[in-house]
């Protein structure tokens, strides 16, 4: 199968392994990867801050670059879940039913929705040797419906120890511009999220989100929380011979 | 209104956030409530209720004039009297009127939100009548001697549903919030924000079966009092029911909005939610609080002021709320929405707010792909001049924020375009 990835601009900028991850996990599995030229940001976050004009400016040129492609896979589950579930929204409120057809149109999934989903596989054929905890991405796992798909992917990966996180359901309290707007509310949710990671014992919290991550990590950072944040596109890349990224 | 103009969301929940004991007390209400709900099995037809409830609702709010035109003669047939209010200040003239007219100068009043929307306590104590809160449930009534001496003459009560078909008012009582919807007044005074109104007696079913799992988690509500217009012999001589609109009307024409209407007053949103366990309710205002606050506030109030326009950006749109909402009000979509709305509202400024400078740079900039790589170069090398070991500890402007807590890694040297096309070549 021909893929048309789509990186984040926050990914593309702060998280390049990420994309460098999900590019080798597909590929591994025997697919062609590609990486429309053009592409540059989905308009996540002025949709949600409530800059319509700007996200509708921003969605048509994302519909421009991904239309025509098989399947287009984000490795950024909040992004995945902007371009399946805003863009129609973004479209509508923009009064410009031809971008609304053009982002029904386009075959969008998140990351592990498509492995698992699309390509019938659980098992990537990984290698992770370390305990592992996993945080799920509220707002795209709901408008996705993502399940737990993430979870029979870590489940399957060798060597790795799973361990849950309790109330792994509730927010981290990062929400995008959440977390600039109510900075202190956002750490205070932060702050339960990384006891509850602490406890796990885990080496790695993962999510399917680099924004939730850099939140939940650079919390981590900051308090020397002796726990990193992996997406998990990163941990299924993982094999043998390759160790866990820098 | 007269003083300080309210804070912003996020100024007032710096202050709440630092109540140690209200936040204890908070997590502690959001674990009782999740215990419950957990302990208490889902009924199998929970789905089907939640969708039913949702119908109800929008039928409700779909033909409202014609509901409450139904429900103004229900009313008066039964014995009742309806009083249409356009706003606070015309349902406070009316409400102080029926009181000075039963001779009271006293009332029993609760602590609903009909009768906090509207200040009532405030605006009786002007008019020289002094309020009481009814007497908790299970006590003497002849205790209330101790606190202004017998039973009052007039009780103001507000109203949690209101049915079309029978002039039926409906008070639903949690236990620890009691109505004054008691039989010891001679005069009822009922408050009814117009939204309560649902078309049949039949779709009470519906709704009461919703209610006690959403509003404790409990199999069923403590007190549910129906009344019926005025029945001789048996509970207050005369009803007078006050038809409050204050807003709604306006949130009814917008179609994203007006989901908020559907509300059915439960607090399952709250005991949900992530910010709310943390921050409780003053911040979102005096009135409506929590997820249905956020929407609702805004809505009722307009965005003009800073502290109604915080309000939307007041959640992570986790969707926790939506998860739990018995009518399915999708909270978050509406949150979306409305900080759509305040964005226009400040589109027209003289002078621009620097967040909207800043939001239609960047779109400009990722608006076209060697404007955004250009400024991917610049920032990757400000980033990495900026960091120390490999983090960012302080950023300027909008984004110090975000340093004030929590660490930013250094953007490695090679975004990932760059490492596609090197790859590549």
């Amino acid at each position: 199968m021909r893929v048309a990835l789509f990186v984040s601009c926050f990914d593309d900028a702060m998280f390049p392994g990420t994309g460098r991850a999900a590019a080798a996990v597909l590929e591994r599995l025997g697919h062609e990867v590609v990486y429309p030229p053009g592409q540059t940001c989905c308009g996540q976050m002025h949709w949600t801050t409530g800059y319509r004009q700007e996200a509708a400016r921003l969605a048509r040129a994302f519909t421009e670059v991904f239309t025509g492609a098989d399947a287009v896979v984000a490795p950024s589950a909040s992004c995945a879940a902007a371009v399946r579930a805003d863009h129609p929204r973004i479209a509508r409120a923009a009064g410009d039913p031809g971008l609304a057809r053009a982002a029904e149109g386009l075959a969008v999934h998140e990351f592990t929705e498509f492995l698992v989903d699309v390509l019938g596989v659980a098992d990537v054929g990984a290698v992770f040797p370390h305990r592992v905890t996993y945080q799920p991405v509220c707002r795209a796992d709901r408008l996705l419906a993502t399940g737990d798909r993430p979870l029979r992917l870590l489940r399957a990966v060798r060597g790795l120890d799973l361990v849950e996180m309790p109330g792994a359901g509730e927010c981290c309290g990062f929400g995008g511009a959440f977390a600039m707007k109510n900075a202190d509310v956002s750490v205070a949710m932060v702050a339960d999220k990384v006891g509850h990671i602490r406890d796990t014992g885990a080496e790695f919290v993962c999510a399917a989100d680099n924004g939730c991550l850099a939140h939940i990590g650079g919390a981590l950072s900051r308090l020397r929380g002796g726990v990193r944040v992996l997406h998990l596109a990163e941990i299924l890349a993982a094999t043998r011979g390759q160790g866990v990224p820098a | 209104m007269t003083g300080a103009p309210a804070p912003k969301f996020a100024a007032a929940a710096r202050v709440a956030l630092a109540d140690t004991r209200a936040r204890r007390e908070l997590r502690a209400a959001a674990a009782v409530f999740g215990r419950r709900r957990a302990a208490v099995p889902e009924p199998p037809d929970w789905e089907a209720l939640r969708a039913a409830g949702h119908a109800i609702r929008d039928a409700a709010l779909l033909g409202l004039d014609a509901h409450l035109e139904r429900l103004e003669r229900a009313v008066t047939q039964a014995g009742g009297t309806v009083h249409w209010a356009a706003d606070a200040a015309q349902a406070r003239r009316v409400v102080t009127a029926l009181s000075r007219a039963a001779g009271a100068d006293r009332v029993v009043l609760d602590d609903s939100l009909p009768v906090r929307e509207l200040a009532l306590d405030a605006a009786l104590s002007r008019a020289g009548i002094t309020t009481a809160g009814p007497p908790a449930r299970g006590a003497d009534p002849g205790g209330e001697a101790e606190d202004g001496g017998g039973a009052a003459r007039v009780a103001v009560a507000g109203v949690d549903f209101m049915v079309a078909e029978t002039g039926t008012l409906v008070f639903v009582e949690a236990g620890d919030e009691p109505r004054a919807s008691g039989g010891e007044a001679e005069t009822l005074v009922a408050v009814a924000g117009i939204e309560t109104v649902v078309p049949e007696w039949r779709d009470m079913e519906v709704l009461l079966q919703l209610l006690p799992r959403s509003l404790t988690g409990e199999r069923m509500t403590a007190l549910v009092t129906c009344l019926t217009g005025v029945v001789p012999g048996d509970g207050p001589r005369e009803v007078h029911l006050v038809l409050v609109d204050n807003g709604r009307t306006r949130v009814l024409e917008d179609e994203i909005g007006r989901d908020a209407l559907r509300c059915i007053r439960c607090r399952a949103c709250h005991h949900v939610c992530p910010v709310y366990e943390r921050t409780g309710g003053a911040p979102y205002g005096p009135v409506h609080t929590g997820p249905i606050g956020a929407i609702l506030t805004p809505q009722l109030r307009g965005v003009e002021s800073a502290a109604a326009a915080s309000l939307p950006y007041a959640s992570t749109l986790c969707g926790a709320c939506a998860d739990v909402c018995p009518v399915r009000i999708d909270i978050p979509e509406v949150l979306v929405h409305l900080r759509g709305e305040v964005v226009e509202s400040r589109r027209a400024r003289p002078v621009p707010p620097p967040e909207l400078v800043l939001m239609r740079g960047l779109a400009w900039t990722m608006g076209e792909p060697r404007r955004y790589e250009a400024a991917l170069r610049r920032g990757t090398r400000w980033a990495r001049l900026a960091a120390r070991g490999g983090r960012i500890r302080r950023l300027p402007g909008l984004l110090g924020a975000w340093t004030d807590a929590r660490d930013l890694p250094a953007p490695p040297a090679e975004p990932f375009r760059a490492w596609w096309a090197r790859r590549r070549r």
